[in-house]
């Protein structure tokens, strides 16, 4: 009895940790978004020189796995479509799956890796060599000058990033599809542009992107600011952003096409 | 309002506790104005606490600091940032930004607090630099500095704005003996040209007492003695003296607490 008792007790405590974190995680966006004291600095210029560094240097793996990506989509679209004799069909189910699922989703997930683990390991090095301490000595408010550039950065980069994965991955489609297997370009491009909605699809996706970008951009963020300041700390704390924001992106993402898609 | 004789400090029954140990026990303390103040003590008995409590990044459990007059245990974000801008800090790891030459460390206190010229920015950096002498590293990036250049570039970084009070966490700690000559004569002359309220937590008995005006003794979350050192050097207290000459043993512990030794040797593991 006594050990059940131990069990509910842990649960009870891991629980109300999870909701502190998440308290923590609340007060340190809103006051790094909307806290009044001054970043001392030019926010456009931070924040630029951020979406160098989370948005820029993701271009490569970005525009890479998206070409790979779509030249899959081509060809096993193609193997499935030319058994009914609808392979013209290509570019509307390689543009469809793009648009709305697999550049939001995907580039996520890459960005969570790439960016997001910066992000935080970035973060919580500053904080174990007390360069945010001495930040705050100087009288700059580390949320301001640190965290809120870090954040806009990542939540500008990803929308643009994923309509870039997407573009590649229609083209990268089209390499397989028109120039490989001999579709008529005609109707390949014909029907994408025919099937594909610039409100229903375009826009759904690049909403999608946008609350990844947030989510994704937070959890790093928030994980490199919370670190404990300990070579394993910041270990632990680069694990957590990649796990929870790939979490988080793949539940947000079925929460969000059952929404926009599941005429709920 | 600002007399010679008050206090710029003022610590009024402070308490503060990490989860269950309390690292002070409700204690009093006042830091002279235009005064260089030691804080020494054994490791661990909270020294750097007590500096970060002070600049107002933790709060204290019981008790309130004045700062000039105003108490920074409850001021608000905003206020304590203003605050802090005339204060300068020197941590005992340097915490220099790592993405940035030395020249831009100590420049940035300058570029966010003042709307100084890009020739008056670089000339007063390189004065900084001077004095710490470190000119000629003004281009390097601090991961090629040794700890001691790095603490001696922060210093530069600490003293950039002409604070009104700067507190030092370790000086002295990694400097040749060459360094740390020239050192302990800056932080005097900073002191003396500038007016300036400094307080040093160090474990440099020598040298720090070479050059505070006032020294305060801190064990077991008290304050064992303050006074000029001259009067702690000739104190009969037994706690200042094993400290001011060094005996390893006596009324303030050398070991952390711990069980009996040859009972924690030889008895049955748990």
């Amino acid at each position: 009895m006594s050990r059940l008792l131990d069990h509910v007790a842990t649960l009870g405590r891991s629980g109300l940790e999870v909701l502190q974190a998440m308290g923590r995680a609340t007060i340190m966006l809103g006051m790094a978004l909307f806290g009044r004291s001054s970043s001392h600095g030019s926010m456009p210029s931070l924040v630029v020189k951020q979406i160098y560094a989370v948005g820029v240097l993701s271009l490569i793996i970005i525009t890479v796995s998206g070409v790979f990506i779509g030249m899959v989509l081509g060809l096993q679209g193609y193997n499935i479509l030319v058994r009914y004799g609808t392979e013209q069909s290509v570019g509307q189910m390689v543009a469809l799956s793009l648009v709305r699922e697999l550049g939001p989703v995907v580039t996520a997930l890459l960005f969570a890796g790439r960016a997001g683990s910066a992000l935080t390991a970035e973060i919580g090095l500053m904080k174990a060599t007390e360069q945010l301490s001495s930040l705050e000595m100087i009288g700059v408010d580390p949320l301001k000058r640190i965290i809120a550039p870090r954040f806009w950065a990542g939540f500008i980069s990803m929308p643009l990033l994923a309509c870039i994965f997407s573009m590649v991955g229609i083209f990268g489609g089209s390499m397989v599809g028109v120039d490989w297997l001999g579709i008529y370009e005609g109707s390949f491009w014909g029907n994408m542009q025919q099937s594909v909605d610039f409100w229903n699809d375009v826009v759904d996706g690049l909403i999608k992107s946008v609350m990844f970008g947030f989510v994704v951009t937070w959890i790093a963020v928030f994980q490199g600011y919370d670190a404990v300041p300990t070579s394993e700390g910041i270990s632990r704390a680069t694990t957590r952003t990649v796990v929870y924001a790939s979490l988080a992106v793949l539940g947000l993402d079925f929460i969000l096409t059952a929404v926009m898609f599941g005429d709920l | 309002m600002n007399q010679e004789n008050e206090s710029f400090i003022e610590i009024r029954g402070l308490t503060f506790m990490r989860g269950d140990r309390v690292i002070f026990d409700n204690i009093d303390m006042d830091i002279p104005r235009g005064k260089v103040t030691g804080i020494m003590g054994p490791s661990g008995t909270g020294k750097t606490t007590l500096l970060r409590l002070i600049g107002a990044q933790l709060r204290p459990d019981a008790g309130k600091i004045f700062v000039d007059g105003r108490c920074v245990s409850t001021m608000g974000r905003d206020e304590l940032f203003r605050v802090r801008s005339r204060m300068g800090m020197l941590f005992q790891s340097g915490a220099l930004f790592t993405d940035i030459t030395v020249f831009e460390n100590v420049a940035f206190p300058l570029r966010v607090h003042t709307r100084l010229s890009e020739q008056m920015i670089h000339d007063i950096v390189l004065m900084k630099l001077q004095a710490v002498g470190l000119r000629g590293a003004s281009q390097l990036m601090p991961a090629e500095l040794s700890g001691g250049m790095s603490r001696r570039v922060a210093l530069a970084r600490a003293i950039s704005l002409d604070p009104d009070f700067i507190m030092y966490d370790e000086p002295f700690v990694g400097q040749d003996p060459i360094a740390m000559g020239v050192l302990v004569n800056l932080l005097r002359k900073l002191n003396n040209a500038l007016n300036l309220t400094s307080v040093i937590v160090s474990h440099d008995l020598s040298e720090t007492a070479s050059i505070a005006d006032y020294l305060y003794l801190l064990a077991d979350g008290h304050v064992i003695a303050g006074g000029t050192p001259d009067e702690l050097q000739s104190s009969e207290d037994p706690k200042v003296r094993q400290f001011m000459n060094g005996i390893p043993d006596g009324p303030v512990p050398f070991h952390y607490p711990a069980d009996d030794y040859a009972k924690e040797l030889l008895g049955e593991r748990p």
